[in-house]
């Protein structure tokens, strides 16, 4: 080692009273190269990232910064010393413009000591062209997209000279294009000599994007690998301690009758004509951009939202719009977007919310008690290894991916014939994803006909029979399994139907 | 489980064994008397102790009598209101719904209408309330605090209206006296009974039906609740139709009980009822709660105030009394939740470290 890496933690441990959050964790990140930090929900990622952005302090281990040991008191202290983290959901303030939110806190004033606006305006220009991405300086961060807000945040860390720029799972509520372009931002950045720590629960996008792979699990530091010389596979091993065979268990399955059809539904504005079956041990998949109307056909498929005309029918009879209820005595289920705030009662205990969707049937004589449901409660929580060690237990305790299967554990009591997943896997760690994939294989399997949203495109093509491609509110394509490749989806996804030359094209 | 867990490609970890689950986290013992409910009711227990011992004339039935008697339309309010403010909403008009029905059925009593079917008139009155405040909750989509303060408003001025300077006094005294006698051989009113039917009834439509399963998720999440098919503008309507209904045949039973038809009844009585309930544990911003503790809250509210009065205190000296209880008990209530979530915070970092 001829030079001091960038920033190096050697041995970082960091307890929560008697909890260990890290026991010992390594990092090495050189100047100009981009690093991948994986592992599962839980392995100390976050706790990591927080010790290196100052809102933690170790308890014990080297940290240094360009050689220097370092001690952080304040994420302030970490901001002065280079070091800028990047969050999923970003931090700005809603009601101020582009070009304040940049300069926030150190606003450049004119010899008359004014604000000197044009100057932010000019320099705010200046810095969003730097990273490709032109942002009107003068737009509220507001209305901006997530990516956009990602952009400013970025913006304003390089103008405050950040060395280390962390990336916490930047990408997991972006669209395909957004990730291209924010990694173009990062590729740029690792250019210019930055150091970038990259999180992220996609594999593609490490592999296309890092240089080096660290991987942590329970707290420890596994491995440091060099992209190029290692695979998925050999990742996902350090990452869980065990193989994961097949991330997409996909199992064959019979194709039978037509279960739900939705026709030419059109909610003016949001989506139109939307027509579709999906049939008895059947996967579609709705693939797309975030933004394209995929959710927003769903949920009024399943009645949630309204629409103005078209028709849905379940095994020959036709759903009431605007009816959960009516949807779900005709067997539909819904795991919707958003477990924390539509899938969960997140003060309420597992074995409550897996047993709202099923309080009416659970019910003797017009009256349940916690009795009726328990047996229900300890069924689905035990099928779907919910690891919880008591059924009342808050479900704002579990980690994500045991919320996520409190909400399919709800879904599947209600023994649908029809179940709509939403997202099922975002943010979730690879060995629940592997979990939740085998799971919506073997419904399938058992002659569920399952209706699956998915902004992950290994996940898509991995799972679907058929992929419907959604674009600016239309199903432009339908591509089935044999036929689907990435190129062939993300064309249909990101270019009118009169220039999308794909042979399958609807 | 199915042949297909077999499967190799269908195996990425072995076949799980069976999870066991405890039923609950923690001990019985704490689950029941770590509660505000058991804290109420021992704040109650302590203080019919203590007043019987130190305060003149309180150990004898009459007390108790008058203390329900007195008491006895904020007890019967507060039920339905509770599975209001569950659900996240609030109903601020039901003392004026209690006025406005009084005045109904006063008036109808006078123009010679048969004394039962004065009675219907006055509670359906009421009713008509609640699916005002009801529609412009659910389906105008206002919120419910503004409405009801408007209802509140509204009924209020209606009620002294209808009147005017006025009141119906003339009841059948027959009638009157039986609203105030004694229930068996108890030495409590009658009107005790309807507060025990009715909570029982509210506190099995809240806890052990599937209405009210939908009532607390309506609380906790409104969005998760509809996506879990509660209807829940539905509910809510049916709840503020409920808790004018109440309202309305409160305002009967005053009415008969004081032999006093006037637009002013029940003035003030819906800050007595929210009071109650809050001081019952039931949370404001919906979610948690239960029937006995709202009712335990109202009956110490109403202990309070008899021994107070019976001590020679002045109202006002009771109603600093009952406000410093609201606001211990509301601080008590988030210090405890605060040191639970940072116990639990704890717990959860180490299921965390160890998945």
């Amino acid at each position: 080692m001829t030079e001091a890496p960038l920033l190096q933690l050697d041995g970082v441990s960091k307890s929560f009273g008697a909890v260990a959050a890290l026991v010992r964790a390594d990092l090495a990140l050189e100047a100009g190269s981009i690093h991948a930090l994986v592992g599962e929900n839980g392995a100390g990622k976050s706790t990591l990232v927080k010790i290196i952005g100052g809102l933690y302090q170790r308890d014990g281990g080297e940290f240094t910064l360009e050689g220097e040991s370092v001690d952080f008191h304040s994420t302030r202290d970490a901001k002065e010393a280079g070091i800028a983290v990047i969050y999923q959901e970003p931090t700005l303030f809603p009601d101020f413009t582009v070009a304040e939110n940049i300069f926030v806190g150190r606003q450049p004033y004119t010899k008359l000591g004014l604000l000197d606006r044009a100057k932010m305006r000019r320099e705010t220009r200046e810095l969003t062209q730097r990273l490709g991405v032109p942002i009107d300086p003068d737009r509220e961060a507001r209305g901006l997209s997530i990516a956009d807000q990602q952009v400013v945040e970025i913006a304003k860390s390089i103008s405050v000279g950040a060395k280390v720029i962390i990336m916490d799972e930047p990408t997991a509520a972006l669209s395909g294009v957004e990730v291209d372009r924010l990694m173009g931002i990062a590729r740029q950045l690792r250019d210019e000599g930055k150091g970038l720590i990259f999180i992220s629960h996609r594999f593609d996008e490490v592999f296309s994007l890092c240089d080096t792979i660290t991987v942590m699990r329970d707290g420890t530091y596994i491995a440091t690998n060099t992209t190029t010389e290692t695979t998925e596979d050999a990742i996902i091993r350090q990452m869980v301690g065990r193989s994961v065979e097949n991330l997409f268990p996909k199992q064959e399955t019979t194709v039978g009758e037509a279960v739900l059809e939705v026709t030419d539904l059109t909610s003016v504005g949001v989506f139109e004509n939307v027509s579709f079956t999906v049939r008895s041990g059947e996967i579609v998949c709705f693939a797309g951009l975030v933004g394209a109307g995929r959710s927003e056909i769903a949920r009024a498929v399943f009645g949630v939202d309204r629409y103005d005309s078209g028709s849905v029918r379940i095994g020959g009879k036709a759903v009431p719009p605007k009816n959960p209820a009516a949807a779900m005595r005709l067997g539909m289920g819904f795991v919707p977007e958003d477990r924390r705030k539509q899938g969960l009662a997140m003060d309420a205990g597992v074995q409550s919310n897996i047993t709202l969707a099923i309080r009416d049937s659970l019910s003797k004589f017009g009256f349940i008690t916690s009795s009726l449901e328990e047996p229900s409660a300890r069924t689905w929580a035990s099928r779907l290894q919910v690891k919880t060690h008591a059924l009342d237990t808050e479900a704002s305790m579990l980690s994500g991916g045991n919320q996520q299967k409190v909400v399919l554990g709800k879904w599947l009591a209600t023994q649908p014939s029809i179940l709509i997943v939403d997202e099922p896997t975002r943010g979730i760690d690879v060995g629940t994803k592997a979990e939740v994939h085998r799971l919506l294989s073997e419904l399938a399997g058992t002659g569920v006909a399952v209706l699956m949203i998915s902004s992950e495109l290994p996940e898509v093509l991995g799972m679907a029979d058929r992929v419907l491609v959604v674009r600016e509110g239309r199903i432009t394509a339908e591509i089935a399994r044999e036929q689907a490749t990435p190129e062939n989806v993300m064309y249909a996804a990101t270019h009118a139907p009169a220039d999308n030359s794909t042979e399958t094209a609807a | 489980m199915s042949q297909a867990t077999l499967t190799p490609s269908s195996a990425p970890v072995p076949a799980p064994a069976e999870r066991q689950y405890q039923r609950h986290d923690k001990p019985l013992w704490r689950r029941t008397l770590l509660r505000t409910e058991s804290a109420i009711i021992l704040a109650i227990v302590l203080l019919l102790v203590i007043a019987t011992f130190t305060v003149p004339f309180f150990a004898q039935p009459y007390t108790y009598q008058t203390m329900i008697l007195n008491s006895a339309p904020v007890l019967l309010m507060l039920l339905p209101v509770t599975l209001i403010i569950i659900t996240g909403d609030i109903d601020l008009s039901v003392g004026s719904v209690l006025g406005f029905s009084s005045a109904i059925f006063g008036l109808a009593f006078q123009a010679g209408i048969p004394i039962g079917v004065a009675a219907v008139l006055g509670v359906l009155a009421g009713g008509l309330v609640g699916v005002l405040n009801g529609v412009l909750v659910t389906i105008v989509g206002l919120p419910s605090l503004a409405v009801t303060i408007g209802t509140l408003a509204l009924f209020r001025g209606i009620a002294v209206g209808l009147l005017g300077t006025t009141s119906v006094t003339d009841f059948p005294t027959d009638i009157t006296r039986a609203m105030t006698a004694p229930l068996g051989g108890l030495p409590v009113p009658v009107v005790t009974l309807a507060i025990v039917v009715l909570a029982l009834l509210f506190g099995a439509l809240l806890h052990f039906t599937p209405f009210g399963r939908g009532v607390f998720a309506i609380g906790q999440s409104p969005e998760n609740a509809a996506f879990s098919g509660v209807r829940v503008n539905r509910t809510r309507l049916i709840l503020f139709v409920m808790s004018s209904l109440v309202a309305g045949a409160t305002g009967v039973y005053f009415t008969l009980q004081y032999s006093n038809a006037i637009g002013t009844n029940g003035f003030g009585f819906e800050l007595q009822v929210v009071t109650a309930i809050v001081l019952g544990g039931v949370s404001i911003w919906g979610g948690r709660g239960t029937i006995l503790g709202a009712l335990a809250g109202g009956v110490l509210i109403a202990a309070l105030n008899k021994t107070l009065q019976l001590a020679g205190i002045g109202s006002d000296t009771i109603s600093i009394v009952t406000g410093a209880a609201l606001i211990f008990s509301v601080v008590v209530a988030s210090v405890a939740g605060f040191i639970s979530r940072r116990r639990r915070s704890k717990a959860t970092a180490v299921v965390a470290v160890g998945t």
